[in-house]
């Protein structure tokens, strides 16, 4: 070929990929996730929940906004479940990646310490899996959550226990992490109001592996009741061992850990054992955007071969709100965003989502509801189900051991 | 009273399990002088092999503990040759920084391979019920077969000419050197028998409580103030040391928050080592 042939050629190939070049503009989102440490089995799955909504973005073409459209990029590392490594790395993620948006690490704790950087960078943060409401309220501007907060974790376990029993003698067993003790005093404070008793207040550290000696207090205690845990490990430790010493409580519900499909491996321990749950599959929401929670629960099934669980949806609906925001605004400018989701009022497959907008609680959930969900027996299987409040009720909640 | 008693009983009944776990660090510093920072992911690959061979190849959960002591005596030589042979006799710091280098590994390689995520076994022995109180038989089981591994410890050093070596080299090794004792070979073995020692206490550890690559470091710690209160190098003190540290565990938290125990463990660790830098137990070294 000639030269000048050749040149009209590249002329002719750059000229056919100039709208696609320009069509081909990305959204960084930045974000750490646990890939190691002890919060990684939540972690993986919201992970997995922020996978799901960009590949589907941009398999759709991207997000439109201002007559562009933008590919999500993800920029994340591993924040190995430490505080250090979230601000090293949120720093990391603003200054060297240049995300535009961030999305929060698992759990209250990580994301206190992300939010101090985020703030002070001025980066809008849709937080999921991040319940502490103490993180709300110290004036930030640009974070938006995603939750449901702590303090309405085990109202509804309370009131279903008050209905089932009002004279239940509660044990309040917690770890000691921002997130559970935030939990366990709210829902501590709810039993005081609601004039019921509760027999026993104990918290125990995050790395605990025998929960023997609490268990012993528990029994000593006559308590018939608890209410606690914090996270998986721990929860699924402590439920293992309620059932291996015979506690003799008819009701447990614990925070976070029965939620995840795995906690059916611990067997017979799991039957009857509650959970307060942000979302289950089961839920009959009619979105304003996207796809039902059905329509979710098989995409995300087929792709991860593992059924979802409220921190994998948190994690998508975190991916469709910041979309949805961006729409709305029309731009990826920060203060049109920010101003976007600080009016937003919107149902998606995770349910209801406003944020409060008084500055002293600014960007705090105020909007969605949570559920009781429990492990029961259904032919033999395992399953999970939804059993407050009644209008979602996917089945009568059952006593532990025969009760 | 009952609830004391019982948070006694259940004290001892995991103490002789840490006592276990504490042995294998305490023999492999009598030996070698060397402080081993893998004691804990040793641990953890014994909680996984109950995993596999129990869970997924449906061996009996207590016949694995033979196969456990087996496997983690020859993983052990292994490491010993790789990792911890160049360092014997060289500065204290050097073996800190060589066991923890394959703590990093073993941790990594665990995590790449199995998650982070809890791993159970479920083990089910018949337990005790008394006065509503119950002392799981998974418990009683784990404190049984410490004991018994600590026995079959104890005849191994006291009464075969291969402890009787092991020893000699733990007393002087030069000396143990011109008498005709290979010592290369029996500083191997000891680093093998502290190995499969930790790896047991490991697999008796997950037929009672659920366990994550993690949770090695948890028990490791617990070894390390066992091995304090029970004498360094001393592995019968260990196993004495671990019961006092269960029943103070169990003495304790019917009068504290459970969350207090660290502290309380950790002030006995500090406390030892200013007042009985030697440990409590501390009658011989292996």
């Amino acid at each position: 070929m000639r030269p000048k042939a050749l040149w009209i050629v590249l002329a002719a190939a750059l000229a056919s990929a100039a709208p696609a070049l320009a069509a081909a503009d990305t959204l960084t989102i930045g974000f750490t996730d646990s890939q190691t440490g002890k919060l990684n089995n939540d972690s993986t799955a919201q992970m997995r929940g922020f996978e799901l909504w960009r590949d589907e973005v941009n398999a759709a073409g991207g997000i439109a906004a201002g007559g562009k459209h933008y590919m999500v990029n993800f920029a994340s590392y591993d924040d190995e479940s430490q505080g250090t490594r979230v601000q090293q790395l949120y720093t990391r993620l603003i200054t060297q990646d240049k995300a535009q948006f961030l999305f929060s690490p698992y759990s209250s704790g990580l994301t206190a310490s992300a939010a101090i950087v985020s703030e002070q960078y001025g980066k809008v943060m849709i937080t999921t899996g991040a319940a502490e409401e103490k993180t709300y309220k110290l004036g930030n501007k640009n974070l938006f959550q995603i939750y449901s907060p702590a303090g309405q974790y085990l109202a509804g376990a309370l009131k279903a226990l008050k209905e089932k029993n009002p004279n239940a003698k509660i044990a309040f067993v917690y770890e000691d992490s921002p997130f559970a003790k935030a939990v366990a005093h709210a829902v501590r404070d709810l039993a005081k109001k609601e004039g019921m008793s509760f027999v026993l207040d104990e918290s125990y550290s995050s790395d605990t592996t025998d929960f023997g000696p609490i268990i012993n207090k528990i029994v000593a205690a006559k308590a018939d009741a608890l209410l606690g845990g914090g996270h998986y490990a721990d929860g699924a430790t402590l439920a293992r061992q309620l059932h291996d010493q015979k506690a003799n409580l008819k009701w447990v519900t614990l925070l976070v850990a029965p939620d995840s499909p795995n906690f059916a491996k611990l067997g017979d321990a799991a039957v009857g054992i509650s959970v307060p749950s942000q979302w289950e599959p089961q839920v009959t929401f009619k979105p304003d955007f996207g796809p039902t929670a059905q329509q979710f629960t098989k995409q995300f099934t087929d792709k991860f071969k593992i059924a979802p669980g409220y921190h994998a949806a948190g994690g998508y609906a975190a991916g469709l709100i910041l979309q949805h925001a961006i729409e709305q605004a029309g731009s990826i400018d920060p203060a049109k965003v920010a101003a976007a989701l600080n009016k937003m009022d919107v149902t998606t497959m995770f349910g209801r989502t406003k944020f409060a907008t008084d500055p002293k609680e600014h960007g705090l959930q105020i909007g969605h509801d949570m559920v009781l969900a429990q492990w029961q027996r259904k032919g033999g299987a395992l399953v999970k189900e939804v059993v407050w409040p009644d209008a979602a009720k996917t089945a009568n909640v059952i006593l532990l051991n025969g009760n | 009273m009952i609830p004391i008693l019982a948070s006694i009983v259940d004290g001892v009944l995991i103490g002789t399990v840490y006592g276990l776990a504490a042995m294998g660090l305490t023999l492999i510093w009598g030996v070698m002088n060397v402080i081993n920072l893998a004691h804990g992911a040793f641990i953890v690959l014994g909680m996984f092999a109950l995993y596999f061979l129990a869970a997924a190849l449906g061996l009996p959960a207590y016949g694995t503990v033979p196969i456990v002591l087996a496997a983690g005596f020859a993983f052990g030589i292994v490491v010993y040759w790789i990792a911890v042979h160049r360092i014997i006799g060289r500065p204290e710091l050097m073996s800190l920084l060589s066991t923890f280098a394959v703590n990093m590994v073993l941790v990594g390689l665990g995590t790449a391979l199995w998650t982070t995520s809890p791993y159970n076994v479920p083990v089910t022995v018949p337990g005790v019920t008394l006065r509503g109180y119950t002392f799981t038989g998974t418990h009683l089981m784990a404190a049984l077969l410490a004991v018994a591994i600590a026995g079959l410890l104890y005849l191994l050093l006291y009464h075969t000419r291969i402890g009787k070596a092991v020893r000699a080299v733990a007393g002087n090794r030069e000396a143990a050197e011109l008498s005709g004792i290979p010592t290369t070979q029996v500083l191997a073995m000891a680093f093998g028998l502290g190995i499969a020692l930790a790896g047991a206490s490991g697999t008796l550890i997950a037929t009672m409580f659920p366990f994550t690559v993690l949770s090695g470091e948890a028990y490791q710690l617990k070894s390390f103030v066992v091995t304090v209160l029970g004498g360094l190098g001393n592995p019968a003190g260990a196993l004495l040391g671990g019961i006092a540290l269960g029943l103070i565990e169990g003495l304790a938290t019917p009068f504290m928050p459970v969350s207090w125990t660290p502290i309380i463990e950790f002030g006995l660790f500090v406390l030892c080592l200013i007042a009985f830098p030697r440990g409590i137990f501390a009658l011989t070294r292996v």
